[in-house]
């Protein structure tokens, strides 16, 4: 924006100082600029719709009940709204043998996301800090591999973490999906720190090393109330990262544990009964909802959060 | 005690920094036992007959042979990339022309990025979703098409196993575009301005200045972007579930759905760990020349 303002300012100048030589260009860039602003303006409001037509349709099929969704056309706004199919995907909808609808689901995901994103920031908010402030020989050798194997497609690893929870004996349970969430959201977050924790001035870390106090004082009393910030993107990070999961959900938890993604997908692609298009739409809206309460919430922070950890993929 | 600097001559080497190194053990056990561990040993097993259960009987390459020979395999890899060289050209030449858009001073900026951005918050089994019932033939954008008169219209392309992957790619778009635009605004917010007003007073046109300086200077940005974006498509896996289940028959299909199939499905771990090496391999070719162009000169430390 600013550069933007800036050179259409220095057009300005150009044009008043230099007047005598572009005289009869004075005006002519106000006027190009009111038909761009026309297209510029179209082209994002066209683009605007589009991004927001599914959203749309979601909702409006969600509140309409399946005749009307028979005779009707998707973006037609529902003539007899009925909250039913709501009520229905969240208490009634039917995944194999159970009937008690997403709640399950849902449940599920608080359970395992609450307790990951906690332990994962806690872990890798220490190990940023190590990184940054106390880097003792192959720290960085150790982080270097942290950062690649961010890249690593997590179907290489999924095996060989099967057989170590196996071995643990939290397969299957949600402590062995928590463990693999922290593991993964690693990288991501102990560079977030990282970088964070090196960017904070080092008098601070040298006056209090200066007066006795040691790793975790220093951690606890200096470095934690400072960072509130990065502490807030780490857990929207986390939150939507976490919450919107699948492939963990499905390969490390039993089906009683399964978390609302794969709930959601087993309820919407099953193969048997008749599909009702309200409860589905229902029910994605509802999966839907905690990352994108988190979004609109977070605002600024969410873009600064998605921004490193777009490597998460 | 935890003071020890790193200055000071100390006797036993593994004490100091003590405190630095247990917070640092999660890091170094992801990292050895999982990261590097991992990855060895699905490569090693991946030269095994391991069926149900892995076992370390080599059998060369014959993993590799049969994999390469399966014809569902070679849909999977020709999906991966028809659908990663489109979704890569389309959402870096889109998300630069909306960042672009969005660089004009525009009032409502923040109204227009959060409109852009949302659908990235989202899982993408509901993103999935969400286009398998706006491409339903019966109900969906095909059938009000047909409605306002164009009755020959046909646009199903989760039924046609000849564009089906075109379905998933519009919504991978719909999904992942607005974090190209996102990047790219951040690069272009970092251009100086001094190039703009030079631009200017030389007279270049606007889509010209854009062309010939502007992404020439944005390099690492769209390169960064690039390798963010290649290595998510690789991944593709929850889209390609919820909206086809790699239907219809096998047209959809993409390698990590393969992987996840015959590890868990159909009990033949050789081919689960052949088929996810050679999408490390794939990897690989991606993120080695990107790591060295930024990172050969060494890295920077802190």
């Amino acid at each position: 924006m600013d550069n933007i303002a800036n050179h259409s300012m220095a057009a300005a100048h150009a044009a008043a100082s230099g007047g005598s030589v572009a005289g009869p260009r004075g005006r002519k860039p106000r006027r190009t600029l009111s038909r761009r602003n026309m297209i510029v303006y179209g082209t994002l409001i066209l683009v605007a719709l589009y991004y927001l037509l599914p959203l749309y349709v979601m909702i409006v099929t969600s509140l309409k009940g399946m005749p009307e969704i028979r005779v009707g056309n998707i973006f037609a706004p529902p003539l007899e709204i009925t909250f039913e199919p709501w009520v229905k995907a969240w208490a009634e909808a039917c995944t194999g043998l159970n009937c008690d609808g997403l709640s399950r689901g849902f449940w599920n995901s608080v359970r395992i996301t609450v307790p990951s994103v906690i332990i994962s920031i806690a872990i890798a908010s220490v190990n940023g800090y190590a990184l940054a402030n106390w880097r003792f020989k192959g720290a960085d050798l150790f982080f270097t591999i942290l950062i690649v194997g961010a890249f690593i497609p997590y179907q290489v690893m999924i095996y060989p973490i099967v057989i170590v929870l196996r071995e643990m004996g939290v397969y299957g349970t949600l402590t062995g999906l928590i463990i693999v969430h922290t593991i993964f959201g690693m990288p991501i977050l102990t560079l977030l720190f990282r970088n964070y924790f090196a960017g904070l001035p080092e008098e601070l870390f040298k006056a209090a090393r200066v007066d006795g106090a040691g790793f975790w004082t220093i951690y606890f009393k200096i470095m934690l109330p400072m960072s509130l910030p990065i502490f807030v993107v780490a857990m929207i990070l986390q939150v939507t990262g976490i919450w919107n999961d699948f492939l963990f959900g499905v390969v490390f938890t039993r089906p009683e544990y399964y978390p609302m993604t794969v709930q959601l997908n087993n309820i919407v692609n099953s193969v048997q009964g008749v599909k009702e298009y309200n409860v589905n739409m229902a029910a994605t809206i509802l999966t839907g909802l905690v990352p994108l309460t988190v979004y609109f919430v977070s605002g600024r922070l969410f873009v600064r959060g998605i921004a490193a950890g777009a490597v998460k993929g | 005690m935890t003071g020890l600097t790193r200055g000071s001559a100390r006797p036993n080497q593994w004490l100091r920094n003590l405190n630095a190194k247990i917070a640092s053990i999660p890091m170094i056990l992801t990292a050895v036992v999982i990261f590097v561990g991992g990855t060895a040993w699905t490569v090693v097993y991946s030269f095994t007959n391991s069926k149900l259960l892995p076992r370390l009987a080599f059998v060369g390459f014959d993993q590799y042979e049969r994999l390469w020979a399966a014809p569902r395999w070679l849909v999977s890899i020709q999906n991966l990339a028809v659908f990663g060289c489109l979704s890569l050209v389309f959402s870096l030449v889109i998300g630069f022309v909306l960042a672009a858009l969005m660089d004009q001073k525009i009032r409502f900026e923040n109204t227009f990025r959060t409109i852009m951005l949302y659908p990235f918050a989202l899982s993408f089994i509901v993103t999935g979703l969400v286009w398998q019932w706006l491409l339903n033939p019966q109900y969906g954008i095909q059938s009000i098409v047909r409605s306002l008169g164009w009755t020959t219209f046909s646009f199903d392309p989760l039924y046609n196993s000849n564009i089906v992957i075109y379905g998933i790619l519009i919504a991978a778009l719909w999904q992942g575009t607005g974090l190209v635009m996102c990047l790219m605004l951040a690069g272009l917010r970092g251009i100086d301005e001094d190039i703009w007003k030079a631009a200017r007073v030389d007279g270049i046109p606007m889509w010209k200045t854009y062309v010939m300086i502007i992404i020439p200077m944005m390099r690492g940005v769209f390169i960064t972007t690039l390798v963010i974006i290649a290595s998510g498509i690789v991944k593709v896996y929850d889209l390609v579930v919820a909206q086809t289940s790699g239907g219809p028959g096998i047209a959809s299909e993409v390698p990590a759905k393969y992987v996840y199939d015959y590890m868990f499905q159909a009990q033949n771990l050789g081919q689960g760990f052949a088929a996810s090496t050679m999408m490390l391999v794939t990897v690989a070719i991606i993120i080695v020349p990107w790591a060295y162009l930024e990172f050969g000169g060494g890295r920077k430390r802190g």
